[in-house]
C-alpha cells in the first residue's frame, strides 16, 4: 500500500450537474470500482453508482473513465490514469438516475425489439440436440455468446447517439447468435425485426463497439453477418 | 477526437465521410470547369494553363488523394459488409491509406 493519492472527479447530478473533485489513497491492484467504493464509503456517502459481483460477470458496474466507457470492476487505475488523474462519468447514450448510475430499460427494450430471445423448436419428448462445436455456424455463435449486457459498446457507439431507435450494437450480437442457433426457430421474424427503421443496416462499422468490449466480442462483424443475412433473405424474398 | 472514437477505423470512417463531403463540393466546380469546353473554350485554356501552376499541382494532389481515399474506403465499406469478416481490419485501413497516398504520389510524379 501506498500513501500516494489520486485526484478524481467524479460526475454528481443528473444530465445537468457537475464534476466533484476527490482525492483517494492509492492501493496495489487498485480497479475503478474500488476507487468509486471508497469516495462512497468514506467521504460522500450521498454519491450513487450500481455494482454487484465485482468480479466481470454480472456487467453492471460499467462508467465511462477518462472518456472510454469501461467496466470498472476490472479496470485496473494502473492501465487508465498513467497522469494520476481520473475522470468518472455515467455511461453515454442512456438516461442519467443519478451520479454515476443510467436508466438501462431502453437498452434492454431494444433486446426485446430486436426479438433477440431463443426461439425453441423441440419439445419435452425429444432428445438433446447434437451440435458439434466445430460446425462453422455454432462456431458463429459461440464467438458471441459471452456477453454480459453490460452497455458497454451501447455507450461507445455513434450510431446509438446519431439514431434514436437503432437497436445497438449488443441486441444485435445476440440477434446474431441466435440467427447462427440450429436449434432456434425465429429466424424470420428476427430478420424482419432487425432489418426496418434502425436494425443493423444503419452501422457505421465505425467498430468502437469492438474496440471497447470487455470481453472482447466483435459486435462490428456480428452486425456485418446480420447485413448479409438480411440481403440474401431479401433476395429469397423471406423477408 | 472523443476518446472513445481514437482508433484506426474510426479514423478511416471520419475520413470516408469528410472526404465525400470535400467532393461534394468540387464535383459541381469540376463539371463547371467541363462546361466551359462547350461554350467557352478561352476561358477553359485560361483555366488549364493556371492548372499548371505548382501550387495548384499541389492541390491537385490533394484532390487525387481524396478522391482515392474515397473509393479505397468506400471498398472496405463494400468488404465489411458484403463478404466474409476478416480480423485484420486495421491492417485494411493502413491498406487503403497507403493506396490513397501512393496514388498522389503517382499524380505529382506525372505533374511535371
Amino acid at each position: 500500500m501506498s500513501s500516494e493519492t489520486i485526484t478524481v472527479e467524479i460526475w454528481r447530478g443528473k444530465e445537468e450537474g457537475e464534476f466533484q473533485t476527490y482525492q483517494v489513497p492509492r492501493m496495489e491492484s487498485q480497479t475503478v470500482l474500488d476507487i468509486v467504493t471508497y469516495v462512497q464509503r468514506n467521504l460522500d456517502p450521498g454519491l450513487s453508482y450500481r455494482f454487484a459481483c465485482r468480479v466481470g460477470v454480472c456487467g453492471s458496474c460499467a462508467m465511462t473513465v477518462n472518456g472510454k466507457p469501461r467496466w470498472t470492476c476490472r479496470t485496473h487505475i494502473d492501465k487508465v490514469a498513467g497522469d494520476g488523474t481520473l475522470r468518472i462519468q455515467p455511461l453515454r447514450n442512456l438516461p442519467v438516475i443519478r451520479d454515476l448510475a443510467v436508466d438501462m430499460t431502453d437498452f434492454f427494450e431494444k433486446w426485446t425489439q430486436a426479438k433477440a430471445q431463443f426461439v425453441p423448436t423441440a419439445t419435452r419428448a425429444d432428445d438433446f440436440a447434437q451440435v458439434s462445436p466445430e460446425d462453422p455456424q455454432r462456431k458463429e455463435a459461440s464467438a458471441g455468446i459471452e456477453c454480459i449486457n453490460c452497455g458497454v459498446c451501447y455507450s461507445a457507439c455513434d450510431t446509438v447517439a446519431w439514431v434514436d431507435d437503432y437497436l445497438g450494437p449488443a441486441a444485435l450480437n445476440r440477434a446474431w447468435t441466435l440467427h447462427n442457433d440450429v436449434r432456434d426457430g425465429g429466424r424470420a421474424e428476427r430478420l424482419k425485426a432487425i432489418s426496418g427503421a434502425g436494425g443493423c443496416q444503419a452501422c457505421h462499422s465505425h467498430q468502437s463497439c469492438f474496440e471497447l468490449c470487455p470481453k472482447h466480442l466483435n459486435p462490428t462483424a456480428s452486425i456485418a453477418g446480420l447485413k448479409r443475412a438480411t440481403v440474401k433473405a431479401a433476395l429469397k424474398g423471406e423477408i | 477526437m472523443k476518446a472513445h472514437r481514437n482508433h484506426a477505423n474510426y479514423w478511416a470512417f471520419a475520413l470516408h465521410r469528410l472526404s465525400g463531403v470535400a467532393l461534394l463540393f468540387f464535383l459541381p466546380a469540376h463539371f463547371y470547369v467541363l462546361g466551359l469546353a462547350v461554350e467557352e473554350a478561352a476561358t477553359l485554356d485560361m483555366f488549364l494553363s493556371w492548372t499548371e501552376a505548382p501550387v495548384v499541382k499541389l492541390l491537385e494532389t490533394g484532390l487525387v488523394i481524396l478522391l482515392a481515399a474515397h473509393m479505397t474506403g468506400g471498398l472496405r465499406v463494400l468488404a465489411i459488409e458484403f463478404l466474409a469478416w476478416r480480423d485484420w481490419q486495421k491492417s485494411v485501413v493502413a491498406i487503403t491509406g497507403g493506396l490513397s497516398v501512393a496514388a498522389g504520389l503517382l499524380f505529382l510524379l506525372n505533374a511535371g
